[in-house]
């Protein structure tokens, strides 16, 4: 095995490029069950968007457009879930496994007509100076306009949950509906709110997967990233920086891996493929296994159907 | 404007309607869908739903993918009915299938009736196995089941696909990633001749009978549905969570243990990196469509399989994409869990007379 040949700066960009649309995913999906709603359909939001972005982009050659078309096809979809879930009080578990089955066969009907086809480039920063440092320039200052705003995205979530009023009113729907229904909250509404939020945030992790880290359009591509994005979410104890640190860590998994398989270690390439998946499971485990803080860490209503009565 | 209103008591007529409704509406749907594909609505709809029954060959064919669909779908039904969430059948079908297959592989030109029990035995207890992980894991570790079955479904495909690249691999296959082809006495028997349809549909036929007494007639039975509605009071009544979880899951997986198994040994006759199909996870919507009771998941089962079929044939005849099948089984759990709402609620005027009866 020669470890000459790995570039520790193009690792850390590559884990970087791997982790983001897991930030995005995760992000949205934190906001969700923060309002005390499960979806579970964010492996089928996440694979619209991918497909979404990348049609938008190649019809109008626009990567910019392309994430547009994501984030509102990721929001469209949670549509459909905020209606049967809020609306109709269907099963959450339920309707979210129907999304992500609906998702990934929507996915493939529209991707039909783009895959092998490359996608357009994709705008990287460039910054006078900066971004010409060694290391730290490729390290800090010359990623994809998503991976800023993405960060961005989780700052600005954790500042609004924690600091402001609407973030307030957001946790308090989520921990007793009944209570901040009584005060005069509009318990749906907000909730509807919080599943768009999280569809367009994982949609827009779709396309970062489609335009940025592939870049192309590959059936069935998310591969499990939008479950990875829910387990992250545990992992985060429901904390948007801890749900970031998640989100790296996977990518650093994940990047891991996929550069043993490019070293050619000894083992089959499908044995490596299998730790992200497994580490997902370690972490769960490790995390769930304290009830009482798993407990406290929950939004208390987070799955429960809510009913106006009165 | 309209408002729900909740019922006193859950509509039996509406619970049972809804299915049918919810087929009516994705048919609507799916008919809009397909013009907007650019194909003839009306035919794409007779030939998903009528031509698959018009001859011998089709009609068998629904016995091959209602199989693998009913099996598992029953299992998933029992837990989903106590709230345990086995999102990972498909795992566990990958699993039986490596399993019930590496067992025919091993006894490779042993001949004897014995070979294709032990297989289904190999693969039901291989199943079962892997849908106990999560069920232990939460039970002892409090990890969410949903998630972890859902990861150990790309962990079993990717384990798939390494032993048929691997220790599995056809040694005079050229170097192509499958087995050799089972041999007679590790291949089902076939039930009708010059079709496909195996003995494994009997299996399926006895899974739905077993699972109606289980459910209806047994204590384990009520054990699941008062841990689904009223877990507190399954606890007082003296029922053991953990036991009630294990076992659940531990049936479900080992009857999707058991479809992989037939899966293999039937209508693929080897092991290929293609093996799953998905039937894992349109087993959810099977389960639902046939409300989590057997006879109904015999009957969502077939109508299942019908569309599998339907859907191959709308693609060779008029080109119709593959995924529209998929999109239109994810519709038609849409609308299913859609109606739903309408067995617990009714649909009352926002103002006015029934003020008093809220």
């Amino acid at each position: 095995m020669d470890l000459s040949a790995l570039n520790p700066v193009a690792i850390a960009v590559s884990l970087i490029v791997a982790a983001t649309p897991l930030v995005f995913a995760a992000i949205g999906e934190l906001v969700v069950e923060k309002s005390g709603v499960l979806n579970l359909g964010v492996e089928g939001m996440m694979i619209v968007g991918a497909i979404a972005g990348f049609a938008g982009a190649n019809v109008t050659g626009s990567t910019t457009f392309g994430v547009l078309c994501a984030l509102l096809a990721g929001a469209a979809l949670s549509g459909v879930f905020a209606f049967m879930t809020q609306v109709l009080m269907s099963n959450q578990v339920a309707t979210g496994l129907a999304l992500t089955l609906f998702g990934l066969g929507l996915a493939a009907m529209l991707g039909q007509p783009y895959s092998g086809i490359p996608a357009p480039d994709f705008p990287r920063v460039w910054l006078p100076v900066l971004s010409d440092l060694p290391v730290v320039g490729r390290l800090l200052f010359s990623h994809d306009w998503l991976v800023y705003v993405s960060l961005l995205l989780a700052g600005t979530t954790a500042w609004v949950l924690t600091r402001t009023r609407a973030g307030l009113v957001l946790r308090a729907v989520g921990e007793n509906h009944d209570a901040a229904h009584a005060i005069g909250y509009k318990v749906v509404l907000i909730r509807t709110g919080a599943i768009l939020f999280g569809g367009a945030c994982a949609g827009v992790g779709g396309a970062y997967l489609s335009l940025v880290a592939s870049p192309l359009w590959v059936e069935g591509m998310t591969a499990g990233r939008g479950w990875i994005a829910l387990a992250i979410v545990v992992f985060a104890s429901w904390k948007p920086w801890r749900a970031v640190l998640g989100a790296y860590i996977f990518g650093g998994v994940t990047i891991a891996q996929l550069n043993l398989q490019a070293l050619g270690v000894a083992i089959e390439s499908q044995y490596l493929s299998m730790t992200p998946y497994l580490v997902t499971i370690v972490v769960l485990v490790i995390i769930s296994a304290d009830k009482r803080r798993a407990r406290m860490n929950a939004p208390a209503c987070l799955g429960r159907p809510f009913f106006a009565a009165g | 404007m309209l408002r729900l209103e909740p019922r006193k008591e859950r509509s039996r007529a509406m619970a049972l309607a809804a299915p049918l409704i919810a087929v009516a509406l994705t048919m609507i749907f799916g008919m809009i869908l397909f013009a907007l594909l650019g194909k003839d609505p009306v035919r794409a709809i007779v030939t998903i739903f009528w031509e698959p029954l018009t001859n011998d060959f089709s009609r068998s064919e629904l016995l091959v993918k209602g199989t693998p669909l009913v099996l598992i779908a029953v299992g998933l039904a029992m837990g989903f009915r106590a709230g345990i969430w086995n999102i990972g059948a498909e795992g566990q079908f990958i699993v039986g299938a490596i399993a019930g297959g590496a067992m025919g592989l091993a006894f490779y030109d042993v001949q004897g009736v014995w070979v294709l029990p032990l297989m289904c035995l190999a693969g039901a207890a291989a199943g079962a196995a892997w849908a106990l992980i999560p069920a232990i894991l939460k039970v002892k570790f409090n990890a969410n089941e949903i998630l972890v079955s859902l990861m150990l479904v790309y962990v079993a495909g990717l384990w798939l696909s390494a032993l048929v690249t691997g220790p599995l691999r056809d040694p005079d296959g050229f170097n192509f990633p499958e087995s050799r082809l089972f041999h007679d006495s590790a291949t089902l028997p076939i039930l009708l001749e010059g079709t496909r349809a195996h003995v494994g549909a009997l299996a399926a036929l006895a899974a739905v009978l077993i699972g109606w007494a289980l459910m209806e007639r047994h204590e384990y039975g009520f054990s699941l549905k008062l841990f689904g509605q009223a877990p507190r009071a399954a606890r007082f009544a003296g029922f053991s969570q953990p036991r009630t979880v294990l076992l659940a899951m531990a049936v479900s997986g080992g009857l999707a243990g058991l479809a992989g198994t037939f899966e293999a040994a039937g209508p693929v006759g080897q092991l290929v990196p293609g093996l799953p199909a998905g039937y894992g996870f349109t087993a959810i919507i099977v389960a639902f469509l046939g409300r989590l009771h057997p006879a109904g998941i015999l009957l969502a089962g077939l109508l299942m399989a019908l569309t599998y079929i339907g859907g191959e044939g709308a693609q060779l005849a008029m080109q119709l994409p593959a995924a529209a099948i998929s999109v239109f089984q994810g519709m038609l759990l849409f609308f299913l869990l859609g109606m739903d709402v309408f067995s617990r609620y009714r649909l009352v005027p926002t103002r006015g007379l029934r003020k008093g009866a809220a």
